[in-house]
């Protein structure tokens, strides 16, 4: 399908930027027109993958995250968050939901939120290389 | 402030504002636990009505704070989420642990 526009966006794996990336990807996905719900749920599936990259894939550095978003004409919207970190050894438990190698305060429902609210997702990932997460929704037109 | 804390004598409310994300859960968290230490009251009330976003960090605030309120004998609910909050709390199945509810607002 044609694209409509792109967009990229490069940050630090700092929490405080979990915020500030699930706003600016909001911001470029209100170009389709979504409504108040269809934001709010790409707004909570950008937050679990970043947050992911900040706490599993940079656990003890700062890294970087890469952002990419495309809106189609069709009223889709493609948003891929990739990083260089430590990569998922098991993907297919990786998203299992309630899965978590951290236990505490983490729910392990990360990717289980983002299949959730998203209308597809895909993960691929290398030990050592790092993990690209490609979500899509699709925006109901109105 | 994130969070607000009411206490009354077996009561406490924990009214929680604002975003409830990995990065701002830390400071909720130790706030509420202090209260939870001090008190150990027999319910602890979760509010969320002026909770402007929440990932499924909060899910694993709940759980944090049922544990602890669980090693007392005490008991947690979740109140006023938001139909989104909502769908993000029962996929964690924490409904088979807490009482959780819907704003009044948004029930149809």
């Amino acid at each position: 399908m044609r694209s409509k526009n792109k967009m990229r966006l490069v940050i630090e794996s700092r929490s405080v930027n979990e915020g500030f990336a699930r706003v600016a990807v909001a911001a470029f996905a209100a170009q389709l027109d979504p409504t108040v719900e269809e934001l709010a749920d790409i707004k909570t599936a950008v937050s679990e993958a970043v947050t992911n990259c900040i706490v599993h894939a940079y656990p003890s550095t700062v890294g970087i995250i890469y952002i990419t978003g495309e809106l189609t004409e069709n009223g889709t919207v493609k948003i891929k968050v990739r990083d260089k970190g430590c990569g998922i050894v098991d993907v297919k438990q990786a998203m299992e939901p309630l899965f978590t190698t951290l236990g505490g305060e983490r729910s392990g429902l990360g990717f289980a939120v983002m299949e959730s609210f998203m209308d597809k997702v895909k993960v691929s990932s290398t030990v050592n290389k790092g993990t690209s997460v490609t979500m899509t929704k699709i925006i109901a037109p109105r | 402030m994130p969070v607000r804390i009411i206490s009354t004598p077996k009561k406490v409310t924990a009214v929680l504002t604002g975003e409830i994300d990995h990065h701002n859960s830390a400071v909720i968290r130790e706030i509420i636990d202090q209260a939870l230490r001090k008190q150990q009251p027999e319910m602890l009330v979760m509010d969320f009505g002026e909770v402007t976003f929440m990932d499924s960090s909060g899910v694993g605030l709940v759980m944090g704070r049922y544990r602890t309120a669980q090693n007392y004998g005490g008991k947690v609910e979740v109140a006023n989420l938001s139909m989104q909050y909502y769908r993000v709390m029962k996929l964690s199945g924490i409904e088979r642990l807490a009482k959780i509810s819907i704003k009044e607002a948004v029930k149809k």
